[in-house]
């Protein structure tokens, strides 16, 4: 039983962890490359749920859902960096935290506009609903898609970054921009490009999460948090690193949020552990990241520099 | 904001209250404070247009005076409400305020609205500390403390027999309160409590746990999105039907749109279900259908009652607000509520019924919630004894 138990919660943190993974890759490489903050990037994750869960709503096609969640993600990545973020990359992170902060307020007003201020809703596709059963211990299907999902995309980034032109120019970029500007690369494009492959995998987590969350305004900003914590962890500008620190993080949640209680009341009382359980377990992550600032301010895996 | 001193305050109040006695013709102005935007707004507004349906059911008018309502949403800041409370007494010198949608709002605007004089009829939020002990004569509740829910559905639990039964709420005061009102009236052994984060996302580790733990029955308290996101992932883990699910304000008029079948099975407790069969909720559910095509929350039920309790002490009074007998009015609770039995404690706030609503398909084959009996009846707030009021 409790080996199950546990190999269940393995599986939650590993779907916690592909779908940070899903958020913080676009990010950090957008850190990376044009030093460029943006908080935003939850807004990106909740408008591509809203495009999945309405044109689901329209077609009942899982696939017409998708499509529209990647694609317009990425648009709307495309769009943002055109319209704002293009603006701001010579200047000061406080500009680039206040214009996105701006966003954020934008896109949420927005989204209540257009779909409400009630939860919206997506069902879960009928091919991949209902549980298999694990060793006694129900677990969703649709989690399994979402950790195939994720770890599909995991290696598309993997294959387009280390195999492909495009993918050289992003990791030359991410290592010096200005040389890589420098040498005739039109690095406003390469921008823009990196801008919404982030804007369309943040798509694709919205597309992964709708039938699990409920679609409303502000869902972007609670999972924005943790995105941050992967990328600080994992080493600003390292796809690799975001890899490796999301599944750490999506672990160490899961881990604390289901067994800290239970290991407390080992040691002390009840009704103490209870209310300081969930507690420490929400602090674990932030923890974590703590630790490693200390030990290693350039995070576990930073992109390799000269 | 400019502080007025206290005294210019009550002669403005006072100088509102003999303006209107004296001018009859003139509108009878009422201010309508609520959370109307954000996550939440879905409550307040069904208090706002159930509202307006009452006074649209009795000819624009509250006793015999024609009323205008100002309308202001407080955005869920305790601040905010204060500021919009000041202004609707100073500057529109309203008589009456109803609403007040969340209970952190209203710790913060009740003492600034009864202190000035001003009549509040709040129509959801219903925290302790003005249930007991801070309970004000010029403060009336058309809902139910706060902890009165949790008590029903602890009630419900201990009548099943439920032997081992799970608590889960968000790590929060009001997340506490639930699970310690449930307790007290479950009385049996509850097997673990968890509390989760605020607006916590993802409850996948929680539901394994907790199947681990092979409960007889789950009870939770997730209000708003959190609702929609835990009952959902029960019910895609194969949970709902297996180990039945307790809630409050968990599913309601208000989420139900955002789960429908997802949902079906849910056992919630709640003071009205829009099937309460009487003329007068046939009535408001018939008409609130028809003019917001939804059905009425029991958010939007308490507010339609605050505008008939509001029209029955006003017809006593012929359209008076002198504070004695408006108040003595109001107490007598003259009119037929919508959720049923109603009457006034000491404390102001009402002794009604609790009910057991599901989520089922009603009639029609449509999701909805469904009465399925009364289990707490004629039910008072532990509290009252501590309001020293009569």
């Amino acid at each position: 039983m409790t080996s199950s138990l546990f190999f269940i919660q393995l599986l939650n943190g590993l779907q916690l962890g592909v779908l940070l993974f899903m958020l913080s890759a676009g990010l950090t490489l957008v850190f990376g490359i044009m030093s460029f903050v943006n908080l935003a990037h939850g807004c990106l994750y909740m408008m591509g749920a809203y495009f999945a869960a309405t044109v689901y709503a329209a077609t009942d096609s899982f696939v017409a859902a998708g499509v529209a969640a990647v694609v317009g993600g990425g648009l709307l990545a495309a769009l943002v960096e055109w319209v704002v973020a293009r603006r701001l990359y010579a200047r000061d992170h406080l500009d680039h935290v206040l214009a996105t902060f701006g966003l954020i307020l934008f896109f949420n007003e927005l989204a209540r506009w257009v779909w409400g201020a009630s939860p919206f809703y997506m069902n879960v596709p009928p091919a991949l609903s209902g549980t298999l059963d694990i060793l006694g211990v129900m677990y969703p299907k649709y989690r399994f898609a979402i950790i195939s999902a994720g770890l599909i995309a995991a290696l598309g980034c993997y294959l387009l970054i280390a195999k492909t032109r495009v993918g050289m120019l992003i990791r030359a970029g991410s290592l010096n921009p200005t040389m890589v500007a420098a040498l005739g690369v039109n690095i406003r494009l390469l921008n823009a490009l990196v801008f919404s492959l982030g804007g369309a995998l943040a798509g694709l987590a919205g597309l992964m999460s709708s039938p699990i969350l409920s679609v409303q305004p502000g869902m972007g900003e609670p999972i924005l948090i943790l995105v941050m914590i992967v990328i600080v962890i994992g080493g600003i500008g390292s796809v690799q690193g975001a890899f490796y620190a999301a599944l750490m993080v999506g672990l160490i949640d899961t881990a604390g949020r289901a067994f800290l209680p239970m290991l407390l009341r080992e040691f002390i009382d009840r009704s103490s552990a209870q209310a300081a359980g969930p507690a420490i377990a929400s602090m674990l992550t932030c923890i974590f990241m703590a630790t490693v600032l200390a030990l290693r301010p350039q995070g576990l895996f930073p992109v390799k520099n000269k | 904001m400019m502080k007025l001193p206290v005294k210019s305050f009550s002669l403005a109040c006072a100088l509102a209250l003999t303006g209107v006695s004296n001018y009859a013709q003139q509108p009878l102005k009422i201010g309508f404070l609520g959370t109307l935007s954000g996550p939440a707004g879905a409550l307040g507004q069904d208090q706002y247009d159930a509202f307006m349906l009452g006074i649209e059911h009795l000819d624009g008018k509250l006793g015999n005076s024609t009323v205008q309502v100002l309308k202001e949403d407080d955005q869920l800041k305790p601040d905010l409400g204060v500021e919009l409370a000041k202004k609707l007494i100073e500057k529109e010198k309203v008589s009456i305020i109803t609403g007040v949608t969340f209970s952190n709002v209203m710790m913060a605007v009740h003492k600034p609205i009864t202190d000035a004089g001003i009549f509040l009829i709040g129509s959801n939020a219903g925290p302790t500390p003005i249930t007991g002990k801070g309970c004000s004569p010029m403060y009336f509740s058309t809902s139910w403390n706060n902890d009165s829910l949790h008590e029903s559905m602890g009630a419900y639990a201990r009548e099943q027999g439920y032997k081992r039964v799970y608590l889960m709420a968000p790590n929060y005061q009001a997340g506490k309160d639930a699970l310690a009102g449930f307790k007290a009236q479950y009385k049996g052994a509850a097997i673990d409590e968890i509390y989760t984060q605020i607006n916590q996302p993802d409850y996948s580790a929680e539901i394994a746990q907790m199947q681990a733990a092979k409960p007889d029955a789950l009870y939770v308290f997730y209000p708003g999105g959190m609702g929609v996101n835990f009952v959902k992932q029960y019910q895609q883990a194969g949970m709902l039907g297996k180990v039945p699910l307790l809630s409050a304000a968990t599913v309601d008029g208000t989420t139900l749109p955002a789960l429908k079948d997802i949902a079906l099975g849910v056992i919630t407790s709640s003071p009205y279900s829009p099937d309460i069969d009487n003329p007068q909720n046939k009535k408001f559910v018939d008409d609130f259908r028809k003019k917001y095509n939804r059905f009425p929350s029991l958010y939007a039920a308490q507010s339609y009652d605050a505008a008939m309790l509001l029209n029955s002490a006003l017809l006593k009074t012929q359209g008076k607000l002198d504070r004695e007998p408006f108040r003595a009015a109001l107490k007598q609770a003259n009119f037929k509520s919508v959720a049923g039995p109603f009457k006034f404690n000491n404390n102001q706030f009402p002794i009604r019924n609790f009910y057991r609503v599901d989520v089922a398909k009603d009639s029609s084959g449509q999701v909805a919630l469904v009465n399925k009996g009364v289990v707490l009846k004629d039910h008072a707030d532990a509290y009252a004894s501590q309001c020293t009021m009569n």
